[in-house]
């Protein structure tokens, strides 16, 4: 049971929820950028929502199958093809043995998700299947994937009965992953605990002008550029934790918001932190996008989440449900 | 020394995260602090706790905001509650197991190919070679907190005969290299670019994926740096890998 990288993308990796629990040790959580989109397609196929799933930047790989397998794509829209015919996002399909999927323009968002029901067989690195390139551990062979690598998946549910001479079979509904009435491109935030470090003034550049992703962007962090902020002070700040969705006042005045692979701790201004439920919005933004910010309280932060949890627990329910009902139904 | 009176202040790292400070400074007795605290939590962790980074004189704790909601009263944050329990924890006493610190001894070759910064830093604070190493190794350095790469120790403090800024532009690194950054020492365990100024290298393995503890060392570590030669380096380094 395995799928074939025919053509390596730029920067494909395995991915889950993060490996927590060692960042005592410098060794970062890394996971999937958009943990929201990854957990969707986890939920589509019927697996754990945290299950490795392959995260794909644009140009992506080119994956043969070598045998049936139920999958599901996720996130970005990257016009996606089986056989050269396309195939939809947010759908499960069940994918014939000697199918090609490949991935021909963006349409929208910066990142894919790949879930194969099942997952894929690998070994966890410290309770976790993310690939921590620094460290070249995690994931497969601790690096992005390269032509010709074989990923092996767990579970054979008889597709091939079901497939028939079919080349796959797109199954008949669909993930709704918009979950809440936001203004594109703003993003709420905490405020950090150095934002009062900055001059008046370039707090309200921060909360006023729109800051533009730069493509020193990557899975590390998104550097921002705009108009250069201030501080009140120089004083250092030693070096202390931080989080996804950190953003830092570097010494050039510019902004840096931590992604997914950011390091433990951090020695610069942390002047805000974009709220967790909008990670997913950020992670599918692409450098030469702009955003705003704007201020949230503690209680909305939370209660965003909550709600972005809620909406995944009622579509891990949906999904489960479906899934079993049309097997058995087509089950021979 | 008393613990129990140091004074701190707690705030919100986003919405599932919390940090203790306990001011913004590198000091050891502060330090000490933050570890021992980090290992009570190590030991009984807080409800809905997921994991706690220590730095230098803070201490981080993320959380399951999903497990904490379900503990707030209404009209309060899952902030508020973990601020609440930690503030709990900051009353309860460091026991002496808390503050137990372990010894390790690294061993460092400083010949010249392993020490490209070792001249410049000698004839910048105008000292012999031989001097600059004796005072490395002269004192016991404390393991402040872990970061920037996988195992990479920030250790302090340095001889101020020895302490020297920290590059202008970063170079590239190779692993085991012990640098020095200010008042402060620490050693590379990946080929990275550093601006840390090179002095030698351990043939140890600060990092190394296949082991149970994947990193040499951990925050509240006592470190002894002991000098070697280039033959000790080279069978020293057959070993590791063996």
């Amino acid at each position: 049971m395995s799928i074939k990288i025919y053509k390596a993308g730029i920067i494909d990796t395995l991915q889950d929820g993060g490996r927590y629990g060692y960042q005592q040790l410098g060794i970062n959580p890394g996971g999937a950028m958009d943990k929201f989109a990854a957990q969707i397609a986890n939920m589509l196929v019927g697996n754990n929502a945290n299950e490795a799933v392959l995260e794909l930047h644009f140009p992506a790989s080119i994956i043969l199958f070598q045998q049936p397998a139920l999958i599901a794509l996720s996130g970005a829209d990257f016009s996606a093809s089986m056989n050269g015919e396309k195939i939809p996002t947010l759908h499960p399909i069940v994918v014939n043995k000697g199918t090609v999927l490949q991935f021909h323009k963006i349409v929208k968002g910066a990142r894919c998700y790949l879930a194969i029901q099942g997952g894929f067989v690998i070994d966890k690195w410290l309770n976790s299947y993310s690939t921590n390139s620094k460290a070249g551990v995690g994931g497969y062979m601790g690096r992005s994937l390269q032509k010709d690598d074989e990923l092996f998946f767990k579970r054979n549910e008889h597709h091939a009965i079901l497939l028939g001479k079919k080349e796959w079979i797109v199954l008949p509904w669909k993930a709704d992953d918009q979950w809440e009435n936001k203004k594109c491109n703003e993003l709420l935030l905490l405020p950090g605990n150095e934002l009062n470090r900055m001059t008046d003034k370039s707090k309200e550049k921060m909360f006023g002008l729109p800051f533009t992703i730069s493509n020193q962007s990557d899975r590390m962090g998104f550097r921002l550029r705009s108009e250069l902020l201030h501080t009140t002070t120089q004083e250092e700040v030693v070096s202390s934790g931080v989080s996804f969705g950190t953003i830092q006042l570097l010494p050039d005045g510019q902004l840096i918001i931590l992604m997914a692979d950011h390091q433990t701790t951090g020695g610069y201004p942390r002047v805000g932190h974009v709220i967790t439920a909008h990670h997913s919005a950020l992670a599918q933004m692409k450098a030469g996008e702009m955003i705003r910010f704007r201020l949230a309280s503690q209680q909305l932060a939370e209660e965003l989440l909550i709600k972005q949890q809620q909406h995944l627990l009622q579509l891990q329910n949906a999904c489960t449900f479906r899934v079993e009902q049309y097997f058995n139904a087509n089950r021979h | 020394m008393n613990y129990s009176n140091i004074s701190y202040r707690i705030f919100p790292l986003g919405d599932t995260a919390i940090t203790i400070d306990f001011g913004n400074h590198i000091n050891e007795s502060i330090n000490k602090e933050v570890v021992a605290r980090f290992t009570q939590l190590q030991q009984q962790p807080l409800p809905g706790m997921i994991e706690a980074i220590p730095a230098y004189s803070s201490l981080t704790i993320l959380y399951n905001l999903f497990e904490v909601v379900k503990k707030k009263k209404p009209g309060t944050t899952a902030f508020d509650w973990m601020k609440e329990q930690l503030e709990e924890r900051m009353k309860l006493p460091l026991t002496e197991n808390l503050l137990a610190t372990r010894l390790i001894k690294i061993p460092v070759c400083y010949a010249t190919e392993f020490a490209p910064d070792m001249h410049y830093l000698a004839t910048t604070k105008n000292i012999s070679t031989e001097e600059l190493i004796q005072i490395h190794q002269a004192t016991n350095y404390k393991v402040y907190m872990l970061g920037f790469l996988p195992g990479f120790a920030y250790m302090g403090e340095v001889d101020e005969r020895i302490a020297i800024p920290r590059k202008q532009q970063p170079q590239n690194v190779l692993p085991g290299s012990v640098g020095i950054a200010g008042k402060q020492t620490g050693i590379y365990p990946f080929t990275s670019p550093g601006g840390w100024q090179i002095i030698g290298r351990t043939p140890l393995k600060l990092f190394d994926a296949a082991r149970d503890e994947p990193t040499l060392l951990k925050a509240g570590d006592t470190v002894q740096f002991v000098a070697i030669t280039k033959e000790e380096f080279q069978q020293l380094s057959i070993e590791t890998i063996e």
